[in-house]
């Protein structure tokens, strides 16, 4: 199927998402469109799926003009699509999940779950992927729910298939599946539009890369090209992918967790039995999948979630137990991994979110009443210090760009004198240039003798901050080793292999990521 | 293209093991303290039940013959012992947790044993009527319950359950006495309840209103136009406009001649029978059609429903206004099938019980059931209290069902799972 976007522009109020965006996919190409967050790579692909309308352009399928104005019809034309946030009912079985919208029925529509099952099958096996049709989705790992959704998409006969930023909920080795899968996918004529941030998989897979910078086309580039090349053209303008750090001087141990047991609410052991030690001027980076205990570990440091066994200590002070606000009183400093949601208050100002925790006590407060003189003027010199780009310290924070917003989140942590700083991705939808200033203040608080934990699902980042590195799978550290160990080593660590085990493995199984 | 998932890796390991959560634990011990609260009352009834024969009437009207005596004390001691063991293994978790709530049945069954022993010691029990009043009062429960099922389960709060009763109840009153005839009153109930449905899915799909602030407004519209009409048109012409047929009792052959409760289940009115066969039907369309399929996706993850093409307004809309039909039935129940005259309010909340049953069902046709039959029979059982004269009080009596309903839903179902997108309108951008 040959694709044609043509000036397709969409803006929501006064932002313009998308700008006379032209794109082409040719069948059968793996095509990558590679853009920060933000940059309107998926208002572009909801338009062609027609979650979206466009305010102009057209959108030209096989050399005919095609309106696209629900899912239903880019489902008749052949578009499928895999999102970010997986389309699927959790409480459904697979089967049920792959019919919904398209069910097959014997009389008075009665669902023949027969044929459904027969079909999950059917495709399942031509693609090697081993999903049960009847296991519900709520229990399946994230990577099979990805098949899931892959095999809901080929069931509508998807001669085009969107991959929104797929691989962001996967392990390396994972990641290296769904290649696999999108070769052979390609092979059979579909094509594939892939969306992401990530360089490192764009250069390995993709037949042609299209770069959207705010909301417009800014080029195109060859597989061939090099990361920083790519990351130039992402970002406009040159970007250090290295943070500049010194070796760590780590000293005495600052945190000390012995046994720390978190049981989640439906009862799955989310922390089991972790032990670790964080020194003062090292950073240490929890990795990990996504949802193998990390964020439970996070907050249970802060207090945030009950434990059900281990201690907690801080320079030999034990915190099990203590509320959150005697552990920030504690010297612990908190980058929370949902940031709109526990970071800061959206309809708050800048100044105010500045001094969210700080409110109590002189200068800020004094007695009932807040001062607003001092909390203005110290919005003033913390917007200047982290370079947080705002009309004014009166600007709601939800108003904020994702990178401007951890700003201020990391600038009201760090305005207090820190023993230990817990960031949950501290870069998580933030742009390339945040990330480098983000990642270098918490480099300069390593070097001023805190102690950094960082929690992490990006490898690059872990790469970036990290002194040593706790790999973390199902509730458990399967191992803590140094920042240099190679990728590949790590990633089958995510995936619960021993660090002996990954080290033999990686070298005789080397990755498609892990070996550009 | 290079080989992947190596040996060394675990392949697919089996499901993390499930452990108590904390906030488990804690709800089990409190459950499971309330339960044996009520067993240790259950053994205290028994230790209190005065000697001699408790008889249980089985035919109802018939104090001849079909009688069952048993020994009062005796009994109520050997179910006392039941229940107290159904709560400590509860408590020390005996049993599997799926099989839990049986235990809370033995409870329950050997509870209400014991203490119709007790109540009963030297006198007779109307055991038929219990359970035919059971019935009675549970009709409309589970139509007004079902209704709700299918709204909640599209994602839309239905709190105007009462609001539809009444307006069923109004309109059934006056079809039926305008033209004598059942079948028009029934439809013409039914059709008042897509109405009140009309305005709720209008205001909550379409214009998306606050559903739960909707509901309450709905019920209080409702009181006021059928308080009105009542006051200024049926009331004045009453004999004319207000005196309802009371639909007459349809004999099943065969099975109305079952012992026991075959006179109490198959010597029905229609609308008892349509009841049967609407937790049937709508437990199936739920659970095996694609309209159910669809039902069930716009109301757990409506997006997710709208991305395979699915028109998540248009099945919202058709789930409640089929909804409406079982509760404009449920409401008809209350002048047509049972008390023979409309009057003001005469729903009595049983709309909000309905509600109670739906939430103590778990969104389930099945369990929505079962929870009314259970708000049935307390009703029931407190009436006939008063009538064979127990030493508790009446008012204390008439407070029961309450009691076990706000006890019943805040602890007992255990983990409740409303429908994810339960009461959220669906917004596209």
């Amino acid at each position: 199927m040959h694709l044609e976007l043509s000036g397709l522009t969409k803006s929501f109020g006064s932002l313009v998402a998308n700008d006379h965006i032209d794109l082409v996919i040719e069948p059968g190409e793996i095509h990558c469109l590679l853009g920060e967050n933000g940059a309107g790579k998926s208002t572009l692909m909801n338009m062609l799926y027609g979650l979206l309308q466009p305010d102009s352009g057209e959108i030209v399928i096989d050399g005919e003009k095609v309106q696209i104005t629900s899912p239903s019809d880019a489902i008749k034309h052949g578009i499928g699509m895999v999102h970010q946030h997986f389309m699927l009912v959790p409480v459904f079985t697979v089967a049920e999940n792959i019919m919904l919208g398209r069910e097959n029925v014997r009389a008075g529509g009665v669902l023949d779950r027969k044929k459904a099952d027969a079909l999950v099958l059917e495709l399942s096996d031509r693609y090697g992927f081993e999903v049960d049709p009847e296991a519900l989705v709520e229990d399946i790992p994230v990577g099979v729910q990805q098949r899931v959704e892959i095999i809901k998409a080929l069931t509508n006969d998807a001669r085009v298939l969107i991959l929104d930023e797929p691989t962001a909920v996967l392990t390396p080795a994972e990641i290296d599946e769904l290649i696999g899968v999108m070769r052979q996918l390609k092979e059979n004529g579909t094509s594939i539009v892939f969306i992401t941030h990530k360089l490192k998989e764009v250069k390995a897979i993709a037949d042609k890369i299209t770069v959207i910078r705010r909301g417009k086309v800014v080029g195109q580039a060859e597989p061939s090209a090099s990361e920083e090349e790519l990351a130039e053209l992402m970002v406009g303008r040159a970007v250090d992918l290295v943070v500049d750090k010194e070796p760590a001087e780590p000293k005495d141990a600052v945190l000390r967790v012995e046994g720390l047991t978190v049981i989640d609410e439906r009862g799955f052991t989310a922390v089991d039995g972790v032990d670790l030690e964080v020194r003062a001027g090292e950073i240490l980076a929890v990795a990990g999948v996504q949802g193998n205990g990390q964020t439970e570990l996070a907050e249970a440091l802060l207090g945030l979630t009950p434990i059900a066994a281990g201690t907690i200590s801080l320079d030999g002070r034990d915190l099990t137990g203590r509320s959150t606000r005697q552990r920030l009183d504690a010297g612990i400093g908190y980058v929370p991994e949902d940031r709109a949601h526990d970071g800061f208050v959206g309809s708050f100002s800048v100044a105010e979110n500045l001094v969210l925790d700080l409110f109590r006590e002189a200068p800020f407060g004094n007695g009932m009443m807040l001062r607003t003189d001092e909390i203005e003027k110290n919005a003033q010199a913390r917007v200047e210090e982290f370079d947080i780009r705002t009309q004014g310290i009166d600007q709601t924070v939800s108003s904020l760009s994702g990178g401007n917003q951890q700003k201020v989140v990391l600038a009201r942590e760090l305005s207090r004198p820190l023993k230990l700083l817990v960031a949950s991705q501290p870069t998580r939808g933030v742009d390339v240039g945040s990330i480098e200033f983000l990642h270098s203040r918490i480099v300069k608080e390593r070097d001023k003798g805190t102690a950094v934990l960082i929690v992490s699902t990006e490898l690059d980042e872990i790469a970036a901050l990290a002194d040593r590195v706790a790999v973390m799978y199902r509730g458990k550290v399967v191992g803590v080793v140094p920042a240099d160990t190679p990728r590949d080593e790590l990633g089958l660590m995510m995936a619960g292999a021993s660090k002996s085990e990954a080290h033999e493995v990686a070298i005789e199984n080397p990755t498609t990521l892990g070996t550009i | 293209m290079t080989e992947t998932t190596p040996d060394a890796v675990p392949a697919a390991p089996a499901k993390p093991q499930v452990i108590e959560a904390p906030a488990d634990r804690t709800r089990r011990l409190r459950v499971g303290g309330v339960m044996l609260v009520f067993a240790l009352i259950g053994l205290g009834l028994a230790a209190f039940t005065k000697s001699g024969k408790a008889t249980f009437q089985l035919v109802s009207g018939d104090l001849e013959h079909n009688l069952l005596g048993l020994p009062a004390q005796p009994v109520a001691i050997v179910l006392g012992i039941l229940g107290v063991g159904a709560a400590v293994a509860y408590i020390l978790r005996q049993v599997p947790q799926r099989y839990a709530g049986w235990l809370a049945a033995v409870l329950g069954v050997a509870f209400i044993g014991a203490f119709l022993c007790w109540a009963s010691a030297g006198k007779t029990f109307p055991l038929a009527n219990q359970f035919q009043g059971t019935l009675n009062f549970a009709t409309p429960l589970i139509l007004g319950a079902l209704a709700g099922v299918l709204c909640e389960r599209a994602g839309v709060i239905n709190i105007a359950i009462e609001g539809q009763f009444l307006v069923g109840a109004f309109t059934a009153a006056l079809v039926s006495s305008t033209t004598n005839s059942a079948t028009a009153a029934l439809i013409a109930a039914a059709a008042s309840g897509v109405l009140m449905a009309a305005l709720l899915a209008v205001f909550s799909i379409k214009y998306l209103v606050n559903q739960v602030v909707l509901g309450v407004v709905l019920v209080v519209f409702a009181t006021g136009i059928t308080g009105f009409l009542f006051d200024q048109f049926m009331q004045p012409e009453a004999e004319k406009l207000n005196t309802p047929n009371v639909l007459s009792a349809v004999k099943i052959p065969g099975l109305a001649d079952i012992p026991f409760i075959g006179p109490i289940l198959f010597n029905q009115t229609i609308l008892v029978y349509l009841t049967y066969l609407a937790v049937a039907v709508v437990t199936f369309v739920l659970f095996e059609t694609r309209w159910g399929l669809r039902i069930r996706a716009v109301g757990e993850h409506p997006k997710a429903a709208d991305t395979v093409g699915i028109k998540v307004k248009r099945i919202r809309y058709s789930a409640v206004l089929a909804a409406g039909v079982l509760a404009g039935l449920g409401g008809a129940f209350f002048t047509v099938g049972y008390a023979g005259s409309f009057a003001k309010e005469m729903t009595a909340g049983n709309g909000f019980i309905a509600l109670a049953a739906l939430i103590m069902g778990r969104w389930h046709p099945i369990g929505a059931m079962v929870a009314a039959l259970f708000f049935g029979f307390a009703t029931q059982l407190q009436s006939q209290l008063q009538i064979i004269q127990t030493p508790i009080p009446g008012e204390l009596l008439l407070m029961a069902p309450y009691l076990a309903t706000i006890i019943a839903v805040a602890g007992l179902v255990g983990r409740v799972r409303a429908p994810k997108a339960d009461g959220e309108p669906y917004v596209t951008e």
